[in-house]
């Protein structure tokens, strides 16, 4: 944790979805500065005037597309520009069509490049500033979905699963400068991201993943399932041997 | 954005209105709960919310700065939409009238694409019709309202027990010194105790020490009751509980807010003491006579029922006139309880005492019915063609169909 004076620094990626909002809340009611980033101005316009009023010492905000990787310098210029970042958390993402991806290989290469690729950039600058300035967290919202790869998800499985092992190594590369890296593996939230989804119990609330978000990366856990009951499910269905898996259609 | 959907549909913020007047059966609900963004607060103590932000949410950001809602409901899980839904009333009537009365402007998304800014100036047919109108003018997507001033998070309350109707009446006349008033009654008292209870009273205090923060449920009732928990021996002993407790005829003492304005709160899923088949809520206001002749009568036919009345809350409703074609609260007395629902015997009590209100020219709340009758309505809600004319063609209500369509 930071040991110096003043409110804790956080800078959102992707801070307009519903789980991103939920975890920026959490930070503001604490009085927290924020930084947050995402593609619509207008919303993160918005964002910032609730965050301010539920107790955020600062917001500041900057229109920014993940996808075009030549803006992640000037974005992380500016994220740091007043001093050292607390926290930093990934929450980007989108749930790709897996039926149109197996049609276009257009379509696979582009949820790779945006749940994948972009992060990966992204994470190489941030990277590099947290082993600078030794201290701090990054956060990075994967999923429960790269764990295994099942039929029905298994090209955003697999950015997702990509992504979880490079953070694993990051982890393994920042622990020796004091910076802790979380990976996040949400299970299936209530968002605009799943609106087309049929939804059953599995289903939490935006406020319920963001809140169990918080305090993950509070307590800097390594890999934290959202919510909990995720690890338990994640396990059995990791150990279920292939020539068994592959048979069912999940 | 309604095109997709086929059948009629109401908005939904908690569900926490008692009747049919949140449901829309065989229809679509809009949940609401995600239009859950604060939009400003400026020096004046304007706020501007989306509707559906909880009050219990907007307390928690506007008591440190200073401010309080206008009006605030029994519980803080209702959303502001809902406030303005059913032009909500607190136990400050007396002075500060409706939630409604403190309504500057909202945006109404109707169902043919419009979006329109209502105000006492813009569109003021559908700012009347939507104040009270039970959400079947349109989706309310954002309010904007004035906070009041408070002195800090406390409340300086008095306590007294009052032995019977006329006690109450007397303690009341003394209302406009105090910004709450309320009093607990015990509905199954009678003859010389008939309307006895306590009487709560309190202003805005600052709270010495440090403001405790906000509280989730102390506890949940975890299962449905047995149907017959709730019967008229074990209420007649709490209540006689309740109305003993503190040997003092009066006491007083600072609070926090909380306890003092929502104490079922501190109960998660408290209607479950009423078992499986629930209870009917009844909430009448009828004008004031100089005994009480009304409330005394009603108060009567209760305790000799054969029907278990729960908690009971009475009011007197200070002048101000609502600004809604559907508001609720209007002069008068005004009596809440909750009745454990036994079947048609239950029924044909409320439907008796729909009568004696009728006869009084008051009202029945909406919000806390599922059962009035289509000719009690239109009695108790003279204005209803006026609003009917300003109902969006795609939504509707169970309640809704049940009192005016077919």
């Amino acid at each position: 944790m930071s040991a110096e004076a003043g409110p804790r620094r956080v800078l959102i990626v992707g801070a307009t979805s519903a789980i991103a909002t939920e975890v920026a809340r959490a930070y503001a009611e604490r009085g927290a500065s924020l930084f947050l980033a995402g593609r619509n101005p207008e919303r993160l316009s918005n964002a910032a005037a609730d965050l301010a009023l539920r107790g955020a010492a600062r917001v500041e905000t900057a229109a920014f597309d993940v996808l075009a990787h030549e803006s992640h310098g000037d974005l992380v210029t500016r994220a740091f520009a007043g001093g050292p970042v607390d926290v930093a958390l990934l929450a980007h993402g989108a749930l790709p069509d897996q039926a149109r991806c197996q049609q276009s290989s257009g379509e696979a290469v582009d949820a790779l490049a945006v749940n994948f690729t972009a992060t990966v950039a992204l994470l190489t600058l941030l990277a590099n500033r947290f082993e600078a300035q030794r201290r701090g967290t990054i956060a990075v919202i994967s999923s429960v979905a790269g764990d295994r790869g099942r039929q029905s998800n298994y090209v955003y499985g697999a950015a997702k699963g990509g992504l979880s092992v490079f953070l694993q190594g990051l982890r393994n590369r920042l622990h020796h400068s004091g910076v802790s890296v979380v990976t996040l593996k949400p299970g299936f939230v209530n968002t605009p991201m799943t609106s087309a989804m049929p939804k059953n119990r599995l289903f939490v609330t935006p406020r319920r993943a963001g809140r169990a978000i918080h305090r993950a990366i509070e307590a800097r856990r390594d890999v934290a399932y959202i919510p909990w009951f995720w690890r338990p499910v994640m396990a059995l269905i990791t150990h279920l041997p292939e020539r068994f898996f592959k048979r069912l259609r999940l | 954005m309604l095109a997709n959907i086929a059948e009629s549909v109401l908005a939904t913020g908690c569900g926490r209105s008692y009747g049919d007047s949140c449901l829309n059966e065989g229809g679509a609900l809009l949940d609401a709960t995600g239009l859950d963004r604060f939009m400003g607060l400026d020096d004046a103590g304007v706020i501007r919310c989306e509707a559906g932000v909880m009050l219990g949410e907007i307390l928690q950001v506007v008591v440190p700065r200073g401010w309080f809602l206008p009006v605030v409901p029994g519980t803080k899980w209702v959303t502001v939409g809902g406030a303005v839904a059913n032009d909500i009333h607190g136990k400050n009537h007396h002075r500060a009238g409706s939630f409604g009365a403190h309504v500057t402007r909202f945006e109404l998304y109707r169902s043919s694409g419009e979006r329109l800014v209502c105000s006492p100036t813009e569109n003021r047919e559908l700012f009347a019709a939507t104040i009270g109108g039970l959400g079947l003018t349109g989706l309310i997507l954002w309010v904007e309202f004035r906070l009041q001033r408070i002195p800090g998070p406390g409340v300086a309350v008095e306590r007294i027990r009052f032995a019977n109707l006329a006690e109450f009446l007397a303690i009341a006349a003394e209302d406009p010194a105090h910004e709450y008033t309320v009093a607990w009654v015990d509905c199954l008292a009678r003859g010389r105790s008939l309307g006895r209870g306590v009487y709560f009273r309190g202003s805005h205090a600052p709270l010495p020490g440090r403001v405790p923060p906000p509280s989730a449920p102390r506890f949940r009732i975890p299962f449905d009751a047995p149907g017959r928990l709730l019967n008229r021996a074990t209420v007649s002993a709490f209540n006689a509980m309740q109305y003993r407790r503190g040997l003092r005829k009066r006491s007083k003492r600072t609070v926090p807010h909380e306890p003092f304005f929502f104490p079922l709160d501190a109960i998660g899923e408290w209607n479950r003491l009423y078992g499986a088949r629930g209870f009917l809520q009844y909430q009448c206001v009828v004008p004031e006579t100089q005994d009480g002749g009304v409330i005394r009568a009603i108060l009567s036919r209760v305790a000799s029922s054969r029907e278990t009345p729960g908690l009971g809350v009475l009011k007197r409703f200070g002048p101000a006139a609502s600004p809604g074609l559907l508001s609720f609260p209007r002069p008068g007395l005004t009596l809440a309880v909750d009745v454990a629902f036994r079947g048609r015997r239950t029924l044909d009590l409320l439907d008796q005492l729909d009568g004696l209100v009728r006869d009084a020219g008051g009202a029945v709340y909406p919000a806390k019915d599922a059962r009035m009758s289509r000719e009690s309505f239109r009695s108790f809600f003279p204005a209803w063609p006026a609003f009917a004319r300003q109902v969006d063609p795609r939504f509707s209500s169970s309640f809704w169909r049940r009192v005016h369509v077919g």
